[in-house]
């Protein structure tokens, strides 16, 4: 299907590959020769990429393909000829640094390899470079894999001339409890703090003091506006007392030359040669970004980023670097288990048992319910394309039913008519190159740095590059709106498609200059998945898209969403975008699944099946990878589990739906089987699989659960899921209609209360950062939000404990006054220990009371060690030693 | 070649008599072709006379020569001679004088091995758990005698010295899992004056001074922190005095040596 080339079948796959991206033709060029060699290249290139792509290695520390120049480390140094004024070819007088050297025509480069000259210099520079360095290779992280350790064999002396004491410093520092710095090994190239300022925007390191003395450190947080934004770990506090916060720090880790940075969770933990690499896909959004697993024995070590221009460059979240732990946590589900219910009645135990008995089990279960009232199946938006593929179809042929939502969060009936009509089917129609080419890019409920990760680091090269201008309509900016240099629409939740409807040409302030933007060519509207918490947005967006002519892109959260979506498990849709309502599709589907016909009726969406089942009108549920705590209401969720009178799950780890099962099918995690995600962009991005295991991916468990209901599925391997994608293809008949959904009356809200703003952070208490206290450490404290008019109504000050409640509970965290829409208060949906949805049973735009709680006991400033991490990533920073450095 | 040697040896044989030739009878089919038979002919030159009459005592003549020399025979296992001291015997984690571990778990000898014998994880060093000087220490390591060729390389790679060779040869075992030397089977015996660890490094070091052979022992604030933490400590001096003995084996040694030693009482070996 999407990996391979199309088969002799008509149409396209079902999930077309990208096209290859050509390099545009260049407008200029300049001929040079490098040892020798001529080579005609772009105008602008530099002589160190000129020369790579001849083959030609010169050594290199500070140079970064995806950095701006700086010329820091000097090791790259080239004889260089070039024609003067008089066009007389001259020696330059002394060597040149080859990475910020552009060629120009008729120079002539002489590297290591045909110069004397060039060589001694660079073994000039290494000498000089390995002066303070430690020779602790041994001990240090980087051994084996390491840039300075390769190319001082390559080019440097044999024996150092160094007779004195090297510098040495108090190590390592602890910049974040994930993130730790010795600065002996440091050789000032600035990777780091050049990725920091220009790519991550989030400057946590720079260079301090100067000459012999010069060194990498932390930076005073409050001069660059990390204010409220501290990490709940220990972190290096610098003479401000205030710690860092980046979701983007570990690609420092990555790209250090040296082992001056290295991450707490990999310290010490294996050596690059006895590690086994495998190619993946990260599964904790949906932008797919490109990792390389690193695995021993059966274990995963580390993950790096992978190097992929089209989509996450060279660059990963600290999410997608250090969240992989969940796959071995300690209470995976191994094998099969049923539930053996009392002579009475009563629940029983889940007990371990064959899959034979588990598989029969199942069936005899579902087999009632299907003769009853029905079942229902929950997905959850996690899964490969190919594992999605298999629910629905599940459903539909085995189980006879459209009941299929894999929308494990908040959903409406208007959003599933706009995945219907403008989601579904229609891959690729914006991709990352469209957003960083966008003149102007508007998002709505969505949060690029939170929800996206590196669609905020595109966004912020092309920002930053000086071709996009980024909107948002929001409750508040947030810092990673502020670094996109972004401008806000202010909208408190549930006026949103209000603030949508009134952006025209003509308008006054921002809204006026919002149309004109989003009216030039190419400018994109982005529409998160929170968008459909407030009826009437996805409406409004439609409308906005046709007025003023941008295009919509939907970024959900979460890695499987859009798969699931082409693969059909949402009640109204078939795969590949068809209608259940539309007869052709219908037929068109059935005949592929050689079924004689599939159920007509739409079935019911996730929060609709779930009431059902609470209400007794359910006779079974299939539950994939789902949380009840996720969905709107966690008490229905809940309620359903109990009172469904039969509850298959599969699950990788046990879970409160293990708890409620009565049949318990272990499934692989991404790192145990091969799969496909599909991007947000509608981009397939298969992966192999990194470990042998004996657990098996959804798509062959659920293969077996149709077998022994008597179906047979024919998805036993990927090779027959894909064959069967690639016979389904595309879909050219008609499209869902667009939803149409009336904005509702914004809520009254009384004295004393607030509408809550919520969103997700991208660090929280998700389950797929579970054993990972390292990064747990660098998540951002939570705090609530208000204004400064809302903050003094309540009687708040900044600092204060606030206490937001409902009827059914209270969360209490401090509170920071901000720059904000009045009547509002913002709280993170799922921090740890204080989860919106599960505690106030709340969801964005709901009413909330506001009271003071007292002082904060905690400051808004967590200093060093106190934070509230505990565990290893406290003991890793109890045993750092102090910074006595100062006192030195 | 072989037609030329005996050409050499049997000057009057005729040549190339048919050595590579096969007979072509009738087939019956299924028949394997093979060179026809020749039958015995002796390579060595028939004697002739007084030569031939006195070969077989001239045979005795190394037997009665050997009567008069030193025997070469050792009476292994009874006695047990003592190997050259540079024989590559089974391997030995060096500690430093105050006990503390000299291996810092850093994988350069799994890396050198060429019959991939060795493995070995790090780990943190922590101000409670301190096992080797400096930051890092080897939590794992183990080497398969099964697949060890005790060539060396191992002990060159070491970068502190941690890893050595001893001259103890005897390395058969009755089970597959015991020839897997853990940490503890290969760790030197802690002499007199050395702690077992983990306890902290000498006051005021860095693991330079280690490196240097600047620490000569073990200091009282050492001996304190051990007393604090683990009272029953064989190594402690006072538990010493008190005749504790200090275990020179690990356990997967001795559970291999309890088998064998089972073996022995069933009346399977002497």
């Amino acid at each position: 299907m999407t990996i391979t080339t199309p088969r002799n079948t008509s149409g396209t796959p079902l999930v077309p590959a990208a096209p290859p991206v050509t390099a545009p033709e260049p407008e200029a060029t300049v001929t040079f020769t490098v040892d020798g060699i001529e080579t005609t290249v772009p105008k602008g290139t530099l002589v160190i990429r000129a020369a790579e792509q001849l083959g030609i290695q010169i050594p290199r520390f500070c140079d970064h393909p995806l950095l701006a120049p700086a010329g820091a480390c000097r090791q790259c140094l080239v004889e260089v000829w070039a024609p003067g004024r008089d066009g007389n070819v001259a020696k330059m007088p002394k060597p040149q640094a080859s990475c910020t050297l552009e060629a120009t025509p008729g120079m002539q480069v002489k590297t290591q390899h045909t110069s004397p000259e060039a060589d001694k210099a660079q073994h000039g520079v290494m000498e000089l470079l390995l002066i303070n360095h430690p020779l602790d290779c041994p001990v240090c992280d980087k051994g084996g894999e390491c840039p300075l350790q390769n190319q001082a064999m390559s080019n440097g002396r044999a024996a150092t001339r160094f007779v004195d004491v090297k510098r040495t410093f108090p190590k390592p520092i602890a910049v974040s409890t994930q993130i730790l710095l010795d600065r002996e090994r440091c050789v000032l190239c600035q990777r780091c703090t050049r990725f920091s300022e220009e790519i991550a925007g989030d400057v946590w390191i720079d260079l301090q003091k100067r000459g012999a003395q010069q060194q990498i450190g932390t930076f005073d947080t409050q001069v660059l506006g990390f204010a409220g934004d501290a990490p709940v770990g220990a972190s290096t506090v610098d003479t401000s007392g205030r710690p860092f916060a980046s979701y983007f720090s570990g690609n420092t880790v990555q790209i250090c030359p040296v082992g001056a940075l290295t991450s707490a969770a990999y310290r010490f933990r294996a050596r690059p040669f006895d590690l086994v690499s495998t190619p993946g896909v990260a599964e904790h959004d949906a932008n797919g970004s490109a990792i390389r697993v690193d695995h021993r024995r059966g274990v995963v070590l580390r993950r790096l980023a992978g190097d992929d221009p089209v989509v996450n460059q060279e660059w990963i979240t600290d999410k997608d670097r250090f969240g992989f732990h969940w796959q071995s946590a300690p209470d995976r589900v191994t094998t099969p288990m049923v539930r053996r219910r009392g002579a009475d009645g009563t629940r029983g135990e889940l007990e371990p048992c064959s899959w034979v008995e588990a598989l029969d089990t199942a069936a005899e279960g579902l087999r009632t319910a299907i003769a009853g009232p029905g079942v229902g199946v929950l997905p959850g938006g996690r899964l490969t394309l190919e594992d999605a593929y298999a629910y629905g179809k599940l459903a539909r042929v085995a189980l006879g039913t459209n009941d299929v939502d894999h929308r494990a969060r908040p959903h409406s009936a208007e959003e599933t008519a706009f995945l219907t009509h403008h989601v579904a089917g229609r891959t690729l129609q914006v991709t990352f190159a469209d957003l960083v080419a966008a003149p102007a890019v508007l998002c709505v409920a969505y949060e690029p740095e939170e929800e996206g990760g590196i669609v905020f680091l595109r966004l912020r090269g092309s920002v930053v590059a000086g071709r996009t201008r980024v909107f948002s309509v929001a409750a508040l900016a947030s810092r990673g709106l502020e670094r996109l240099d972004g401008t806000l629409l202010a909208a408190a939740p549930g006026t949103e498609p209000e603030v949508l409807d009134a952006i025209a040409t003509g308008a006054d302030d921002v809204l006026g200059t919002t149309a004109e933007a989003l009216a030039a060519e190419g400018a994109v509207i982005v529409v998160g998945e929170r968008a459909a918490s407030v009826p009437g947005t996805l409406t409004a967006v439609l409308r906005l898209a046709e007025r003023t002519g941008a295009r919509v892109a939907w970024i959900p959260r979460r890695a499987g969403e859009r798969g699931a979506i082409e693969a059909g498990t949402l009640p109204t849709l078939l795969p590949g975008g068809r209608p259940v309502a539309d007869a052709a599709a219908r037929a068109d589907i059935a005949a592929t699944w050689g079924v004689d016909e599939l159920p007509a009726t739409p079935g019911r969406s996730a929060d609709e099946i779930l009431a059902a089942a609470a209400e007794g009108r359910l006779g079974a549920l299939v539950v994939g990878g789902v949380d009840p705590a996720d969905h709107a209401d966690p008490a229905v969720a809940r309620a359903a589990l109990d009172a469904v009178p039969f509850v298959v799950s599969l699950e990788v780890r046990r879970s409160e739906v293990t708890d409620r099962a009565d049949v318990v099918l272990p499934v692989a995690p991404p790192v145990e089987k091969p799969g496909t995600f599909v991007t947000w962009e509608g981009r397939p991005r298969p992966f192999p699989q990194a470990l042998t295991t004996t657990q098996l991916a959804d798509h062959r468990v659920l293969d077996r659960l149709a077998d022994a209901l008597g179906v047979d599925l024919g998805l036993q391997t990927l090779t027959a899921v894909h064959d069967e994608l690639d016979r389904l293809g595309g879909w050219g008949g008609a499209r869902g209609d667009a939803p149409a959904t009336d904005p509702a009356e914004p809520p009254a809200v009384p004295p004393g209360h607030a509408v809550l703003a919520t969103w997700h952070q991208l660090l929280d208490a998700g389950r797929l950062q579970d054993g990972e206290q390292y990064l747990a450490g660098t998540a951002k404290r939570t705090v609530a939000r208000v204004s400064p008019a809302t903050a003094q109504a309540a009687g708040l000050a900044d600092g204060d404990d606030v206490a937001v409640s409902t009827d059914r509970g209270t969360v209490t965290v401090p509170v920071q006054v901000t720059d904000m829409a009045d009547h509002v208060v913002w709280l993170p949906t799922n921090p740890r220990g204080a989860a919106v949805r599960d505690v106030l049973g709340a969801v964005a735009g709901t009413v909330v009371r506001l009271e003071r709680a007292g002082e904060s006991d905690a400051p808004l400033v967590v200093d060093g060690a106190t934070g509230p991490v505990s565990g290893d990533a406290a003991d890793a920073v109890a045993g750092v030693r102090a910074d006595e450095e100062e006192q030195a | 070649m072989a037609e030329q040697r005996k050409k050499k040896a049997r000057p009057g044989a005729t040549p190339a008599s048919s050595g590579g030739q096969v007979q072509r009878t009738a087939r019956t089919g299924g028949e394997v072709d093979r060179p026809a038979d020749e039958g015995y002919r002796s390579l060595i030159e028939k004697r002739s006379g007084l030569g031939e009459l006195l070969a077989p005592v001239a045979g005795f003549g190394v037997t009665f020569s050997n009567m008069f020399r030193p025997t070469v025979t050792e009476q292994y296992p009874r006695e047990r001679v003592p190997t050259k001291p540079r024989y590559h015997g089974r391997h030995q984690l060096n500690r430093y004088a105050d006990g503390l571990e000299k291996c810092i778990g850093c994988e350069l000898c799994a890396w050198a091995c060429p019959a991939d014998a060795i493995y070995v994880e790090g780990a943190d060093n922590t101000p409670e758990q301190q096992f080797s000087p400096g930051e890092r220490y080897g939590r794992v390591y183990q080497i398969n005698y099964l697949r060890c060729i005790f060539c060396g390389l191992c002990i060159e790679a070491c970068p502190t010295r941690a890893l050595t060779m001893t001259n103890e040869y005897e390395l058969a075992g009755p089970t597959r899992p015991g020839m897997i030397w853990e940490k503890q089977d290969l760790l030197a015996p802690l002499r007199e004056g050395q702690l077992s660890t983990p306890h902290p490094m000498v006051e005021g070091t860095t693991d330079t001074e280690y490196y240097r052979g600047e620490v000569t022992g073990t200091t009282d604030e050492q001996v304190a922190w051990v007393a604090e933490h683990r009272p029953e400590d064989p190594t402690l001096p006072e538990n010493r005095a008190k005749g504790a003995t200090v275990p020179d084996l690990g356990a997967t040694r001795l559970a291999q040596r309890e088998i064998t030693a089972g073996a022995h009482r069933q009346g399977g070996a002497r």
